[in-house]
């Protein structure tokens, strides 16, 4: 069974490139945020977030940061994700799932290009 | 909400939003009682708006008039034979304790309790969980993690990815093969 002690291996792999890190800009650092509460909660935001911390930390992409936030306004479009990378317009993705949230890091984070039917256009 | 554990979420996201420092989630199941409390060292509230706090027309937020977090627990925990509480002190914090009969047929599952603490891991805050199930007892606590990180930040998604399996494990353990 995993216990604390198991955090001194991850944690030595993970210093050596925290130090590579702080070399490079935070600027370039790509956020995704994730709408969490009442309402995102209740239509699925945790699985989501989770899932997009999974495929970050399983396929080591480092300058991706997930967090959460609040009620982003739009309670029925929820699970609600906004893809923020420096210098351009912010993406606003509605009723995300796992599957799509994976898509969105396969397609847009990493492929640099826009899930456009996911975006809130096609679900007002 | 599909989970308890969801609720969880929920109302501990309240703490986070009343600047608490640290939370305790205690999770008790035993002898065909399940009872979950949240206690939080935040700001806490007056006792005019702790009277008020369970109506769905009060909240804190400015941009609309509705807050459904207790509301909705409190209805959860009432509709399966429950029991609801809420003891809050401004400037010392807020404590919600629900229990839920663990036989009624309305009681909604436990849910995903790792998925819940993991999603709930901050750099500037800590949690204590305490999973008990009859008499096996579980503790989680973000200090005791963050003295072994030595300065990796909690919430990498490499540590959260390793924590969520570290309390999946440990949680069926102590569950023993009951589903809750």
């Amino acid at each position: 069974m995993k216990s604390i002690a198991d955090i001194k291996a991850i944690r030595e792999k993970m210093q050596a490139q925290i130090i590579s890190r702080d070399n490079e800009s935070e600027a370039n650092e790509i956020r995704v945020v994730v709408g969490m509460a009442t309402c995102g909660i209740a239509a699925g935001a945790r699985p989501v977030f989770n899932e997009l911390v999974d495929q970050v930390a399983n396929r080591g992409i480092k300058h991706v940061k997930v967090t959460r936030t609040g009620c982003i306004g739009m309670c029925k479009l929820e699970p609600i994700v906004e893809v923020f990378v420096p210098g351009q317009e912010k993406v606003t993705y509605v009723h995300v799932d796992a599957d799509k949230a994976k898509k969105i890091i396969d397609q847009h984070i990493l492929g640099g290009k826009v899930c456009t039917e996911y975006l809130v256009g096609d679900e007002a | 909400m599909r989970e308890l554990a969801l609720h969880v979420l929920d109302i501990a996201t309240n703490s986070v939003k009343a600047n608490a420092s640290l939370v305790t989630v205690e999770i008790t199941a035993k002898d065909n009682l399940l009872t979950i409390s949240i206690k939080d060292n935040g700001k806490g509230m007056s006792e005019e708006f702790v009277a008020k706090v369970t109506d769905p027309f009060t909240t804190t937020r400015t941009t609309r008039k509705v807050g459904m977090g207790l509301p909705l627990l409190k209805q959860a925990a009432e509709t399966s034979g429950g029991t609801f509480d809420i003891k809050s002190k401004l400037g010392v914090g807020t404590e919600v304790t629900v229990t839920f009969r663990l036989d009624d047929i309305d009681r909604v599952p436990l849910g995903d309790i790792a998925e819940t603490a993991t999603t709930l891991l901050y750099p500037d805050m800590d949690f204590v969980w305490i999973y008990t199930v009859e008499d096996r007892s579980y503790t989680f606590d973000t200090r005791e993690i963050k003295e072994a990180l030595d300065g990796v930040p909690i919430d990498s998604p490499e540590i959260i990815a390793f924590l969520n399996s570290m309390l999946k494990e440990n949680i069926e353990s102590i569950n023993g093969g009951l589903v809750l």
